[in-house]
């Protein structure tokens, strides 16, 4: 479904995502991790276009992305949601999900004025089905910049989700949360392989990546060190130098 | 009574001037062109009655449209930049239109005068309101008529999903379009809907002052339109519409009995104002309190 053809991405010297080659299946849930500055989130940003690519290729479903501005790119499946919480915070919870209805569907489904200056009627089934779902109908008319931090994390991405992804990037969405709340976070994981969407997970924490991912993809320095199952990685001497230490991540 | 009526002739197209700003505001968008449109719309309907013997509806609307076109032309290029770049931007798009008018020479002879844009001049003699016999009063309710409508259109702009988008990406662009939205084509369309607003707004001052010329539309008059929405807030229209009566109605009318001291005020009593209600005159603890009393009387 997406395919990192020896992507790269240089900040002046510094090479963020050096010569990446990844791909995630239709279905697939692949964890991306790898120690602070290793270029997770810079793949992400690559994905999703906010940074074009200093060289390389991405495709997606054999399309090349190179060019496609970053509102187009939601045409195609691919959302995401960001390590630091971006919320329309003067928003209502509701509204956050409302002015995420842009996928090809939405558009088809209704017609432009109704789409831009209709109500909220029509909508509203569609929004209430994403809060139940992300555990926030409690709280809809509520601004989203009162939530707590567990219930914006979950607002963002019931607010991906109301773009219909086919492919969804999660940045560290268990960044800052409990065992608890990292436990529902993966219940809600799972749900969605169910619901047909692809997940690339970019996670610190490993208990969550270890339990979802069906293969994961270590970066160190821009660079792939290692691939394989959660039980292989776990295993892996490459990976265990560079997270524990030694002369790679001096 | 006259005063009162003319002093609401002021707040009324202020007010439109003031909302022309808001909508691009709610984007994020710091425009000091405002006064650019509303030039454009000045002279293009004042030109529509005096020269050509347009009434005074369709002329408003040429110069909203003509507000509008440049407005999108000119929002195009002005919103690839941000910040201080689009304030400076902007600024010079404002000061071109003025110093174009300031060279602009259309004058055609009626009877032994001759009408229309002299230069530096101005361009007097707009008298359409006189001439078709409207009273002081006459003009205010039709004034007051368009601004209700505009604001109703805007207040529906607001609570529709555009209007939700319109605040998206005046708070987090980066969040916007990686929810799919267009930036480019949200903050032209705000910039646009302002153009036509502020083309109104300036069809209106044209006819109520009679006689326009370039100084009436200086980076002062850009600097209140931005003024407005920011001192009122951006929770709804109305608090566009207090600004205006707070600064037109009270801090430069009702203070004028002070003299000298009024501009010495003035500044200050806005900082104040500012510095009390952040969140702008009208923010949304009084409009949750309003609609609580709304719907208590209807109750009743």
């Amino acid at each position: 479904m997406l395919e990192l053809e020896r992507a790269s991405r240089h900040f002046g010297g510094v090479r963020a995502v050096d010569g990446l080659s990844l791909s995630v299946g239709e279905g697939e849930i692949v964890g991306l991790i790898g120690p602070n500055g290793s270029g997770k989130s810079t793949t992400v940003n690559l994905v999703t276009g906010l940074f074009p690519l200093t060289s390389g290729r991405i495709l997606f479903r054999g399309a090349d992305l190179a060019g496609v501005a970053v509102h187009r790119r939601l045409g195609f499946g691919i959302a995401r949601t960001f390590q630091n919480i971006r919320l329309f915070g003067h928003l209502t919870v509701w509204q956050n999900l409302w002015v995420a209805q842009n996928a090809p569907e939405d558009r088809a489904r209704r017609g432009f004025f109704a789409r831009w200056l209709g109500g909220s009627a029509g909508v509203r089934r569609e929004i209430s089905e994403l809060l139940e779902f992300a555990g926030l109908a409690a709280r809809q008319d509520e601004l989203a910049a009162n939530l707590a931090f567990g219930e914006q994390r979950r607002l963002e991405v019931a607010r991906a989700l109301a773009t219909r992804p086919k492919l969804l990037l999660l940045d560290e969405p268990a960044a800052g949360m409990n065992a608890e709340e990292v436990g529902q976070l993966r219940e809600r994981i799972l749900k969605l392989r169910v619901r047909g969407v692809t997940i690339l997970l970019v996670e610190h924490v490993m208990e969550l990546v270890m339990g979802v991912a069906d293969r994961i993809v270590v970066l160190n320095f821009g660079q792939k060190i290692a691939e394989g199952t959660p039980a292989a990685i776990q295993a892996d001497p490459v990976v265990r130098k560079a997270y524990l230490g030694g002369e790679a991540a001096g | 009574m006259d005063f009162y009526y003319g002093l609401a002739q002021i707040i009324g197209v202020h007010t439109l001037l003031g909302l022309s700003a808001y909508i691009v505001l709610l984007t994020g968008q710091v425009s000091l062109a405002q006064a650019g449109f509303f030039a454009i719309g000045a002279y293009a309907a004042g030109m529509l009655t005096v020269l050509f013997g347009w009434p005074i509806v369709p002329a408003l609307a040429v110069g909203a449209i003509l507000g509008a076109i440049v407005a999108c032309a000119v929002g195009f290029p002005a919103l690839r930049v941000r910040g201080l770049m689009l304030v400076i931007a902007t600024l010079a798009f404002g000061e071109g239109v003025r110093l174009f008018f300031f060279n602009f020479d259309y004058q055609i002879a009626r009877g032994d005068i001759k009408v229309g844009p002299l230069g530096g001049e101005g361009f007097r003699q707009i008298r359409y309101f006189p001439e078709n016999g409207w009273t002081t009063f006459e003009v205010m309710l039709f004034i007051w008529a368009i601004v209700a409508i505009v604001m109703a259109v805007l207040w529906w702009f607001d609570r529709s999903r555009y209007g939700a988008v319109l605040r998206a990406v005046g708070e987090d662009e980066v969040a916007a379009q990686s929810v799919g939205i267009n930036l480019t084509a949200v903050k032209v369309s705000a910039m646009t809907i302002g153009g036509a607003v502020a083309g109104v707004g300036g069809g209106l001052y044209a006819h109520y002052t009679t006689h326009i010329e370039h100084t009436s539309f200086n980076i002062l008059v850009a600097t209140f339109a931005i003024a407005y929405p920011i001192v009122g807030g951006l929770a709804s229209v109305f608090g566009t519409l207090a600004a205006v009566v707070f600064v037109q109605g009270f801090l430069v009318e009702g203070l004028r009995f002070l003299g000298d001291w009024r501009n010495l005020l003035f500044g200050a009593l806005i900082v104040l104002a500012m510095n009390l209600r952040p969140d702008g005159l009208v923010d949304a603890r009084v409009l949750g309190r309003l609609a609580r009393v709304f719907r208590g009387v209807r109750r009743a």
